[in-house]
């Protein structure tokens, strides 16, 4: 190759480079093009699905896998008097409550749960950033409750109120939520889980009480449980996307 | 769907030229290339550079790398990317087992618009070139189907057309020692095939190829699958295959990485052994080689 040729490739090569680059961040921002890659979400959801009987389990671990330490994300203690109380008290007043689309609305005690069935399972926390840690969860079966709460035949999802606000905002706008649909609701690994390790579910991991829904990735599993709604659509709940970190961009559907 | 017959060569004579140019090589095109091979090419170009930069993304995410069935923060990494305070500023280091490097301006802590900042990977290797995990993620998932489907007519229709076992599968006598010694040494002098010769792919290259399109590719698809919790479900034997989700994701970064690698190596042999006539190649099929001197 000569040298002026030579020339003329690298220094349009590097111009390449340089346009791609700054074009990648405009396409990134592009409403067409956001709406196209999303569609990405529903064939994983559809595939996944198609992939994984309904009952298909995580896999479970032995106690020597356990991680050494359960790292905790997100909020580490929440905010506000409301839940310092219910701590001082060692959560003796705090409820749960089922409410929405139900024939018979609940308002549970964590003695009320712990007296239920319960599941225990070791699996593997899979944070949407990448790391993993193992721990073993104790909890009542979310299809119990939702069975003893006769949920109604429009409901379509279950929604996690939470008493964090991983966000401080004036409206509330920043409270911790989430969502998961019926197949996830009643699948036998998803409990509601009031211990990690054998002891007590510690704060940072989201005490009293926090949802394992195993499929999925760590953003699903809400912590601080304050209230279960049963809806037929999330229009109306945050802005309307299912989950905190759904309307901050991220899929609802997580199981990757 | 496709036309699995090969096309024919073309005739030397009818694509000769320069007849009247007397002392000039004599150059012949052969048709070695059907439209869907270079379709293919170029769609993975695309997915390929697409995943590996939003891939970076997901990994600035947590810049560590582990071994087994979990890994985070307090668990031993045997690749790390952090920054370190430095008075007034931050230093980048990679640390990899025991060994630590200096990486400023790269890895660690780079400049984004002018500032030194912390993050593993800088923001021109990163789409988008800010840290935004979401965004990373569409994208990685949305080029990941591209490149699955791509790859998957790429694969039919090689296994169909014959193209891997007439192209890539290399003959008996190519796999002999005193073969691979004479290929080696010429591909050292960067001496490429000439003639005849360059009508076929050599050993080396045959070898390379169904090295990644085989086994580099497919493990890097494997590997981030195992990443994914409903798949550890729906195919729980991933895990097992390798060694747990933070084994697959350090594998898929040392896959990823050994096609970056490749990509590397393929380039400087198409700088090296023609641009022109490689990337005509690769865009309209023809290939030129030097005719066979006629008496």
């Amino acid at each position: 190759m000569n040298p002026t040729r030579r020339r003329l490739l690298v220094g349009s090569a590097a111009t390449a480079a340089a346009a791609m680059l700054g074009g990648c961040d405009q396409l990134v921002q592009n409403d067409s093009v956001s709406r196209v890659l999303d569609g990405a979400e529903d064939l994983n959801r559809r595939i996944q699905r198609l992939l994984m009987s309904d009952q298909a389990l995580a896999r479970e671990f032995t106690e020597a896998d356990i991680s050494p330490v359960f790292k905790p994300n997100g909020t580490f203690h929440p905010t506000g008097e409301a839940y310092a109380a219910l701590l001082d008290n060692k959560f003796a007043d705090w409820r749960l409550a089922v409410e929405g689309k139900v024939t018979k609305p609940l308002n549970l005690s964590l003695d009320d749960l712990k007296s239920l069935p319960a599941r225990t399972q070791i699996t593997r926390h899979d944070c949407v950033e990448g790391w993993s840690a193992i721990g073993k969860w104790t909890g009542v079966p979310l299809g119990t409750i939702l069975k003893a709460a006769e949920i109604g035949p429009d409901a379509r999802y279950v929604v996690f109120h939470c008493a964090d606000e991983l966000e401080e905002t004036a409206d509330g706008s920043g409270r911790y939520y989430e969502s998961i649909d019926l197949v996830d609701a009643f699948h036998p690994q998803t409990i509601l889980a009031y211990s990690l390790n054998g002891e007590d579910l510690p704060v940072a991991n989201g005490a009293p009480l926090r949802l394992r829904v195993e499929r999925q990735l760590g953003y699903k599993h809400a912590k601080y449980l304050m209230r279960i709604e049963v809806v037929d659509s999330f229009a109306g709940i945050g802005f309307g996307r299912g989950g905190f970190w759904e309307d901050r961009g991220y899929e609802w559907y997580a199981g990757i | 769907m496709f036309n699995f017959k090969p096309r024919p060569a073309r005739p030397a004579a009818a694509d000769t030229k320069s007849d009247a140019n007397a002392g000039a090589p004599r150059k012949t095109f052969i048709y070695r290339h059907p439209l869907l091979v270079r379709l293919t090419h170029w769609a993975n170009v695309l997915c390929l550079l697409v995943l590996l930069l939003s891939g970076l993304q997901i990994f600035n995410a947590h810049p560590a790398l582990y071994w087994g069935q979990y890994g985070a923060d307090s668990d031993p990494a045997f690749i790390a990317i952090g920054a370190r305070r430095d008075g007034d500023s931050i230093r980048g280091e990679t640390r990899i087992g025991s060994v630590t490097l200096p990486t400023t301006g790269f890895l660690g802590a780079s400049r984004v618009n002018g500032e030194l900042t912390a993050r593993a990977f800088p923001s021109w290797l990163t789409i988008p070139s800010y840290q935004d995990l979401a965004t990373g993620r569409r994208w990685h998932f949305f080029f990941a189907w591209a490149f699955v489907l791509n790859g998957l007519a790429y694969l039919i229709y090689g296994l169909l057309s014959g193209h891997f076992r007439r192209k890539l599968v290399p003959r008996a006598d190519e796999l002999t020692p005193s073969h691979f010694a004479h290929e080696i040494a010429d591909h050292a002098r960067l001496r490429f095939p000439k003639g005849e010769n360059a009508r076929n792919y050599n050993t080396l290259q045959k070898l390379a190829y169904l090295a990644v399109i085989f086994v580099l590719l497919p493990l890097t698809l494997a590997t981030g699958l195992t990443m994914s919790p409903a798949m550890n479900a729906a195919w729980p034997w991933l895990l097992d295959v390798f060694g747990g989700r933070q084994s697959a994701r350090t594998l898929h970064f040392i896959s990823a990485s050994l096609i970056v690698a490749f990509v590397f190596v393929h380039v400087a042999m198409v700088l090296l052994s023609g641009v022109w006539n490689n990337l005509r190649l690769m865009v309209t099929g023809r290939y030129a080689i030097d005719a066979e001197r006629t008496p």
